[in-house]
């Protein structure tokens, strides 16, 4: 014990001098640096560029690039029958599987916060195709799908209706994209969950003695509270829903007779396949706008339905 | 819900569990037809009406997915791609989430606006130029462009989530370590770090999730290089062009081996995995 403060002050004496400290300003932004050279990077400048780009009709092929204006979006608005086919069946995709999505989200959030014992369990099984990897998916649904091995014509058959070819049938395909998107709705439902599990029961009890029936407490109280949720899954729904790519790529790739070219892909074919990248960023754009604009249209309407407490 | 009579409420409660089991089922099938169809011969795969139990069960597929296909370089490729995404989530976004959570300085709001902003960008508006970009520095069929971007912290959702867990974290502790000559970036590694282990954890299991399943950007930014294939890409090449099937049992069995990671996963983290899911849908 005696020997300590000797042997203290000798490393002490023997340190280098303190360093001088960096100011806090600058400790915050060395903090924030990879963040900041990743976002210059790989986010604004790519943004910038691909916007100059859609006014080029560059090639990727070492072909010189020249500048073409407004050409790309022209083509692709009057001359492009292909767009407007992805445009109408993105339409199609979104129409149907982010309210049917949200829906069927909701109403089993409901059901598993209804006390009845096994949610657990059931939250388990209804997330587990959710951390299913989307390729691995896809391989899995194409089986099920296939028209004459698969089990979902197997279901048919067993409830006597006729075998439908479910990935070659124009009329089909779509309605096959969208029954696999409804099976990874657990993520929706557990944010549902968590919402619904935030509203306090005494609103339930209170309304019981004044005589609501569970209709009315689900219209009254539990929908009304629940706006905000409900508006943060349909923002995100529609965000990815307008992104979809790897569904429709590998199972039908866009076939048959482009039934199922969605947006993405249509870029896609574009950029990678048919290298015109110029184009392809014109409809980027496009496809920025679309969301952008869609999100600020749900966010401002969102002020008249979404109730926040 | 305004049920009183017990009996109603025990057939509610009936009626309920029917439909989730129903349910439960459904989301289940598919699951439980591509395990049992991996270990099926080809000849039991093409049986109608199909059957559950494979018989032979043929474990030997799983061995076999492995000459068939080189599966162990796939997997090798897709671990080069979750240790950049795990590491640079883990490590990296934590480093910047704390700067943004902790440290005050001079336009932090506006930066972490334009951080949640780009939350809202649809990657495909990058896809393209990034392409040009890479293609420029000579980064096309590399592994760089799946990693060198995930290792500097890209992604602005982790750092989102890990900003609102650090800011829950009380001041005092890194206060008195500051007393105690600590510097910002010991109180960062030392302090904060151990202290966020949940939350570090919910990150990891979502950035292995990304880059287990990451399939355009390799796709794209490594096309001619086959042997740089992950999992992914590779299950992908292996179903085949349209119209020619290859061996159903196989590919089940590779699609099985890609699913088993995530499950496992999946079983032993839920609770953090759930509580990252929650906290995600609390910004909304």
């Amino acid at each position: 014990m005696t020997a300590q403060p000797v042997s203290g002050e000798r490393v002490t004496a023997t340190r280098p001098p303190r360093r001088r400290k960096l100011p806090r300003w600058l400790v915050g932004y060395v903090f924030i640096a990879p963040w900041l050279v990743a976002f210059v990077a790989f986010e604004a400048y790519p943004i910038l560029s691909g916007f100059y780009h859609s006014f080029t009709d560059w090639t990727a092929t070492g072909k010189a690039e020249r500048f073409v204006g407004l050409d790309n979006y022209v083509e692709a608005f009057t001359r492009d029958p292909l767009f407007w086919k992805a445009v109408t069946n993105t339409i199609y995709f979104i129409g149907v599987s982010v309210p049917l999505g949200i829906v069927a989200a909701f109403a089993l959030a409901m059901m598993l916060n209804s006390k009845i014992g096994g949610t657990t369990a059931y939250r388990t099984i209804y997330y587990l195709p959710s951390v299913v990897p989307a390729v691995a998916a896809v391989i899995v649904w194409v089986f099920i799908f296939e028209t004459r091995r698969g089990i979902l014509n197997f279901a048919l058959e067993l409830l006597g209706l006729p075998a439908i070819r479910w990935l070659s049938d124009p009329n089909w395909a779509m309605p096959a994209l969208i029954i696999m998107s409804l099976w990874s709705i657990g993520a929706s439902m557990i944010i549902f969950l968590a919402g619904l599990q935030g509203i306090p029961q005494e609103l339930y009890e209170a309304a019981e003695v004044d005589g609501a029936n569970g209709w009315h407490s689900l219209w009254r109280i539990t929908v009304p509270l629940m706006t905000p949720t409900i508006f943060f899954n349909l923002i995100m729904s529609l965000v990815a829903a307008f992104q979809a790519f790897n569904n429709a790529f590998i199972m039908t790739n866009g076939g048959p007779n482009n039934a199922t070219l969605l947006y993405m892909l249509h870029l896609y074919n574009n950029a990678f396949r048919y290298f015109r990248m110029g184009y392809a960023s014109a409809l980027a754009v496009v496809l920025f706008i679309i969301v952008f604009g869609l999100t600020l249209f749900v966010y401002r309407s969102s002020k008249r339905w979404v109730y926040y407490s | 819900m305004a049920v009183r009579n017990p009996k109603m409420k025990l057939a509610g409660h009936g009626l309920l569990h029917l439909v989730l089991i129903a349910g439960s089922t459904l989301m289940l099938i598919p699951l439980i037809w591509t395990v049992s169809t991996s270990l099926k011969t080809p000849q039991q795969v093409a049986i109608w009406p199909p059957e559950w139990i494979p018989d032979p069960v043929m474990w030997s597929n799983y061995v076999e997915v492995f000459r068939m296909a080189p599966v162990m370089l796939w997997l090798r490729n897709s671990l080069v791609l979750v240790a950049a995404d795990v590491i640079g989530s883990v490590v990296t976004c934590s480093f910047v989430a704390y700067g943004f959570a902790r440290v005050k300085f001079p336009g932090r709001d506006a930066l972490f606006l334009l951080l949640l902003s780009t939350l809202m960008v649809p990657y495909v508006v990058r896809l393209i130029p990034l392409y040009v970009i890479y293609n420029q520095i000579g980064w096309i069929n590399t592994f760089l462009p799946v990693t060198v971007p995930h290792l500097l912290g890209r992604n602005p959702f982790f750092i989102f989530l890990l900003r609102q867990f650090f800011m829950g974290i009380p001041d005092e502790l890194s206060d008195a370590a500051r007393i105690d000559g600590c510097s910002e970036f010991g109180i960062w590694w030392r302090i904060v770090m151990p202290l966020s282990k949940p939350a570090l954890a919910a990150v990891a299991i979502f950035a292995f999730r990304d880059s287990w399943d990451n399939f355009l950007a390799p796709l794209v930014y490594m096309a001619g290089r086959p042997d740089l294939r992950p999992l992914a890409v590779g299950l992908y090449t292996l179903r085949g062009g349209a119209g020619q099937l290859p061996d159903t049992h196989y590919l089940m069995a590779l699609s099985t081996l890609m699913i088993l990671p995530m499950l496992i996963i999946f079983a032993a983290g839920q609770r953090y995995f759930i509580q990252g899911v929650t906290l995600s849908g609390i910004k909304g």
